[in-house]
């Protein structure tokens, strides 16, 4: 389980998070979304360690990341937004590393690395230098990697950003799977539509604070199911419908093109904010 | 412990990976000066009983242990702003002063292999030493200090270009004015308080001691000792602040 109350973070005079608060319990998949600089990537920071709150607690499975940093570090694997395996190293070399650092036993240590990389079809990589490897097979060790020590927790920071549709969607698939052997799941994206797919749970984040949090459906729900986008003036407009007839109704009125599709998360985070979550 | 142990078997399996790169760049700049100014400009030269080639070598070691040493600081520049290897140490259960630990005591080793890289390179000129404890313990704490400030500045910098600029500001003026090519005692007496203050003079002074079969100064090993140790919570307070 995470929780985490209050927290803030201000560096120099930003104020990166807002009196941030959120409890995921175990087995959640839960996205936390929003546009850069919206103090994603600032609460996995703090959450994993890497930097400390100017206020507030949080808590990893009950261990506070504070007071008991170790054992709170212990619960969760982490696969940050950069890419930080060692690429003069092999796949082995940079998981047996991993392993070392959680104080794994050798025999321990080699059963893993061999079923990590089972797990993301990885196998016949393990003595590849990481330093040949493509963007989406580097991802995919970040993730072995991440697992090596079986955390409880797992955080994705933007785990599929810069990949393409067809290696994201692998990544989506591994990452359900990881779900359901019962990890908890804390995901950052921008991408709307890989929350969409994979989040049991959504918050959006803005600007520092969490702005709505629900399931995606129900998120989605509040605003109609139809979305009609048209161009008036020069900018984009953009109406919800409750059901496919009442929107008809409203295009026939219209000269001008407009576009009908289903209400998406955006469409949540937009009429929250007022901003795009795509930076 | 063990967090101490994953860092320098980290390093350690980098420096294995680059042995060949990392022994004919450790060995350059003492085979320059050895060439430039012990059978060059040093020939016939001699310094108290002694050729200026005995003279120099000992000093060579103190030079390059200290630039070896202080090396591990780069590495670990590399790790943090260019492969962000740094935030794996960051978020595994490894307490701090463990990874202090682990990154001093690669620094050190490095600079141990430098100093038998010198002794070979000496052995092969026809020059003679005595490779004795005291000039162990000499070259061990030589090389605590300056990994130690390495692992802590290392910690501050912002960029690499910080870190270049730190080794101009600290190594470079140490290695040409710690007793490495001349003695301290030549300077005029100002200067000699000055020079007494720097960590390379105490270094240079015992290794040289002892090469060449004397009892070095208490006083230097326990100036370096004190040094060392106030370096190494240094560089655990840095590491500390390093965090956001």
């Amino acid at each position: 389980m995470i929780r985490f109350e209050n927290l803030y973070k201000k560096y120099n005079r930003i104020e990166a998070l807002r009196g941030v608060s959120l409890e995921v319990p175990q087995g959640e998949l839960f996205a936390y979304l929003g546009p850069n600089g919206s103090g994603k990537t600032t609460t996995i920071k703090i959450l994993t360690g890497l930097a400390v709150p100017t206020a507030g607690n949080a808590w990893l499975n009950g261990f506070h990341t504070g007071k008991d940093s170790l054992q709170a570090k212990r619960q969760c694997g982490v696969v940050p937004q950069n890419v930080n395996l060692d690429s003069e190293l092999t796949v082995c070399e940079n998981l047996n590393l991993h392993g070392r650092l959680f104080q794994m036993e050798r025999k321990e240590r080699a059963r893993r690395i061999g079923e990590v990389l089972e797990y993301v079809e990885l196998a016949d990589r393990v003595d590849s230098p990481v330093k040949v490897l493509s963007g989406g097979l580097k991802r995919r060790v970040m993730i072995a990697r991440a697992l090596m020590h079986s955390p409880r927790i797992l955080f994705l920071d933007e785990p599929t950003v810069g990949l393409d549709p067809a290696i994201r969607r692998r990544i989506w698939s591994l990452v359900k799977n990881i779900q359901k052997s019962g990890a908890t799941i804390f995901l950052t994206t921008h991408y709307i539509e890989e929350a969409e797919f994979l989040a049991d749970r959504v918050a959006f984040l803005d600007d520092g604070k969490i702005v709505a949090l629900d399931s995606p459906q129900n998120l989605m729900n509040s605003m109609g199911v139809w979305a009609l986008d048209r161009i008036v003036e020069g900018s984009m407009e953009t109406l919800y419908f409750g059901d496919r007839d009442e929107a008809n109704n409203h295009i026939a009125e219209f000269k001008a093109d407009f576009s009908l599709r289903r209400v998406n998360l955006e469409d949540v985070f937009i009429s929250r904010t007022g901003r795009k979550v795509l930076p | 412990m063990n967090g101490m142990l994953a860092i320098y078997l980290r390093e350690m399996l980098i420096l294995r990976k680059r042995f060949l790169r990392q022994l004919a760049s450790m060995s350059v700049s003492p085979l320059l000066y050895l060439v430039a100014f012990g059978f060059g400009m040093g020939r016939g030269l001699t310094v108290g009983s002694r050729s200026y080639l005995e003279f120099l070598i000992p000093g060579l070691v103190a030079m390059n242990s200290m630039i070896q040493a202080f090396a591990i600081g780069s590495e670990i520049n590399i790790a943090r702003f260019y492969w962000h290897i740094f935030e794996e140490f960051q978020a595994a259960p490894i307490t701090n002063i463990s990874y202090v630990a682990g990154e001093v005591v690669a620094g050190v080793t490095r600079a141990l292999f430098s100093v038998v890289l010198i002794i070979a390179i000496a052995a092969l000129s026809g020059v003679t030493l005595s490779y004795n404890l005291y000039f162990w313990i000499a070259v061990l704490l030589n090389s605590f200090v300056f990994a130690s400030l390495a692992v802590g500045l290392a910690m501050l910098v912002k960029s690499h270009s910080d870190q270049a600029l730190l080794s101009n500001f600290f190594i470079t003026p140490m290695a040409f004015l710690g007793g490495t090519f001349f003695p301290i005692a030549q300077m005029p007496p100002w200067a000699q308080r000055i020079l007494f203050f720097l960590p390379l003079t105490h270094a240079s002074k015992a290794i040289r001691a002892a090469a060449f079969g004397e009892r070095p100064q208490l006083l230097s090993f326990l100036v370096l000792a004190t040094l060392g140790v106030a370096l190494f919570i240094f560089a655990f307070l840095s590491v500390r602040r390093s965090m956001e």
